[in-house]
């Protein structure tokens, strides 16, 4: 359960993992149980979707979201803020939106030397419907590229296999069983299978890793 | 083969090299940077050769020089980046060659925004070189139809030895989509026995784009125009929506005609008579598509102020009939906004 991870959690994963979506669910269902809750958009690779486009709906909703402090929507250089502060404040549950790939990570330099890894979470989103992470190999191959760039080792995994409005509860399953390849490899554990419950047309099957993370669509408008 | 998620700009290049290209030349812009980062890993794989050009006007001459080589040959840009490629493309035009460009339409004038727009289109189907000169162009209004109509642009290029343009925005190029890849080609392609391979025992190849001669010249322009009546004939392609009954009727391509069905969507509960026609070819504008319909006023929306209007206006043969909405600059339409403006046109009239 989400009240029950770490302190800091950062999602990193290939870019089109579905880790921003993950990360604005994630803030809005942590919200429901810690009374302060930061998001820190740390995208420097993505120029649309980034979960900054939410700040007014997340700031509604009493989550404070971090982003670059040059504002507006065509800013397309790697600036970001006052990333470190909620670090060093113990009584914020932080959640940091990385960019994709090992380049999204390198951002992290910036708070790698202020992090205490005793409350770090640091979780990796797959979808094994993307090309790179669709075998357990790509996928520890991304993982492994990410720790690299990041200096932090992935503690968890995130189930995010998912074709947007096309995803079937099958095609989660051979996510389940992709990932778990995956996990048996490396030992790094399952923690979330997440996904959009408005598209899935059944419940999802029993026996699958991880627990089940139920989302809205945040970042995609309805006619996407 | 299964679904797999990519991006537009990603899809596309992976859509290129099913379909055989094997030379990509460009240089980065927001929002199709991805293109050309996706080709310069997988081209090498498949022995094929991307080149990071000093320039977009670089690039787009390393096209014409791989096209006059018997090559598919791919460049990709957003909007300020395609203007600068514009006397490159009137170059490959004249010398009869075939190439694809991509461009991945951000706001403008200028180096405007990084957001999506459509503020291109007098650029690439009016056409932004200069001389009597068309473009085939294509405007996919999903990551899926990018995929298909990258593949179906090589084939066009070759088949009537002219550039293609593939007329999209960059919100087509960022987002993530399922696709599968399907190269089948539909159509009869003639051998490249022009190409410039090497003389060795064959026949002298020559491509020029100085005519010595002005009549040369006119009648070289002469030909141009019996390819474009040909393509204006053969290659004009729409989609209907909710057409059958239509009293009223969007015109809208791309990520416009998306926002655009949503609202149809919408208006349709409500009861109005309401449907779509969508131009996949913006060059040939597919005005078959207008003939024998009833349709009390055209709604031309678009992410732009307006640049297709006129072709709506002919193809409908009514001045009168059309009404325009857009937003621009990079400002993404509503669904809702285009629900307003919708009863604005019709009133009462359901």
């Amino acid at each position: 359960m989400v009240q029950h991870d770490k302190r800091i959690t950062i999602m990193t994963g290939h870019y089109g993992s579905g880790k921003t979506e993950f990360a604005v669910n994630y803030a809005i269902k942590l919200s429901q149980f810690s009374p302060k809750v930061t998001l820190g958009d740390l995208d420097i690779v993505n120029v649309y979707f980034r979960s900054r486009e939410r700040k007014a709906q997340l700031m509604e909703m009493g989550i404070d979201v971090i982003s670059s402090s040059i504002e507006g929507d065509s800013v397309d250089i790697p600036a970001v803020a006052a990333i470190t502060s909620p670090v060093r404040d113990k009584s914020t549950r932080y959640i940091v939106d990385l960019g994709g790939n090992d380049t999204g990570t390198m951002v992290l330099g910036r708070i790698r030397p202020l992090l205490d890894l005793s409350e770090t979470d640091f979780f990796m989103v797959v979808n094994t419907n993307r090309p790179s992470t669709s075998s357990p190999e790509g996928i520890l191959k991304e993982m492994k590229s990410i720790e690299a760039a990041s200096g932090l080792k992935v503690t968890g995994f995130v189930n995010n296999t998912n074709l947007i409005r096309e995803t079937t509860v099958e095609n989660i399953a051979m996510g389940d069983k992709i990932l778990r390849q995956a996990e048996g490899l490396s030992k790094v554990p399952i923690k979330y299978i997440s996904y959009v419950e408005e598209v899935l047309h059944e419940p999802l099957p029993k026996g699958l890793s991880g627990e089940p993370f139920p989302m809205r669509f945040y970042m995609r408008k309805d006619w996407m | 083969m299964a679904k797999v998620l990519m991006k537009g700009n990603e899809a596309i290049g992976k859509a290129a090299i099913e379909a055989g290209c094997r030379f990509f030349f460009g240089y980065p812009i927001t929002p199709q940077s991805e293109l050309p980062e996706y080709l310069s890993e997988e081209l090498p794989k498949v022995g094929g050769t991307f080149v990071q050009a000093e320039s977009e006007v670089a690039a787009i001459n390393m096209v014409y020089g791989a096209a006059a080589a018997g090559a598919r040959a791919l460049t990709s840009s957003s909007s300020p980046g395609v203007a600068l490629k514009q006397e490159g493309i009137g170059y490959i035009t004249n010398a009869d060659l075939p190439a694809v460009i991509v461009n991945m339409m951000r706001g403008g004038p200028g180096l405007g925004t990084i957001q999506p727009g459509q503020a291109d289109y007098r650029m690439c189907v009016k056409g932004g070189s200069n001389g009597d000169y068309h473009n085939i162009v294509l405007a996919p209004s999903s990551v899926q139809e990018a995929v298909d109509m990258v593949m179906e642009a090589f084939d066009l290029a070759d088949c009537y030895r002219t550039p293609v343009i593939i007329l999209s925005d960059g919100l087509i190029g960022q987002m993530m989509e399922p696709v599968d890849f399907h190269y089948a080609p539909k159509r009869e392609l003639p051998p490249k026995d022009w190409a410039l391979t090497g003389k060795g025992d064959g026949q002298k190849h020559m491509i020029v784009n100085l005519n010595m001669d002005a009549e040369d010249c006119e009648n070289h322009n002469i030909q141009l125009q019996k390819k474009y009546v040909e393509i204006e004939q053969k290659e004009q392609q729409w989609e209907e929506y909710c057409m059958d009954d239509a009293e009223y009727a969007f015109v809208s391509y791309g990520t416009s005609a998306r926002i655009t069905k949503s609202a149809i969507d919408t208006l349709r509960k409500e009861g109005y008579k309401v449907g779509l026609i969508r131009p996949k070819t913006l060059y040939p504008f597919p005005k078959e598509a207008f003939k024998g319909k009833n349709i009390k006023k055209y709604m031309d929306i678009e992410m732009s102020m307006g640049q297709m209007v006129e072709d709506v206006q002919l193809a409908c043969n009514d001045v009168n009939k059309v009404v325009f909405f857009g937003r621009c600059g990079g400002i993404i339409l509503t669904p809702e906004e285009v629900v307003e403006f919708a009863k604005s046109v019709i009133g009462g009239d359901k």
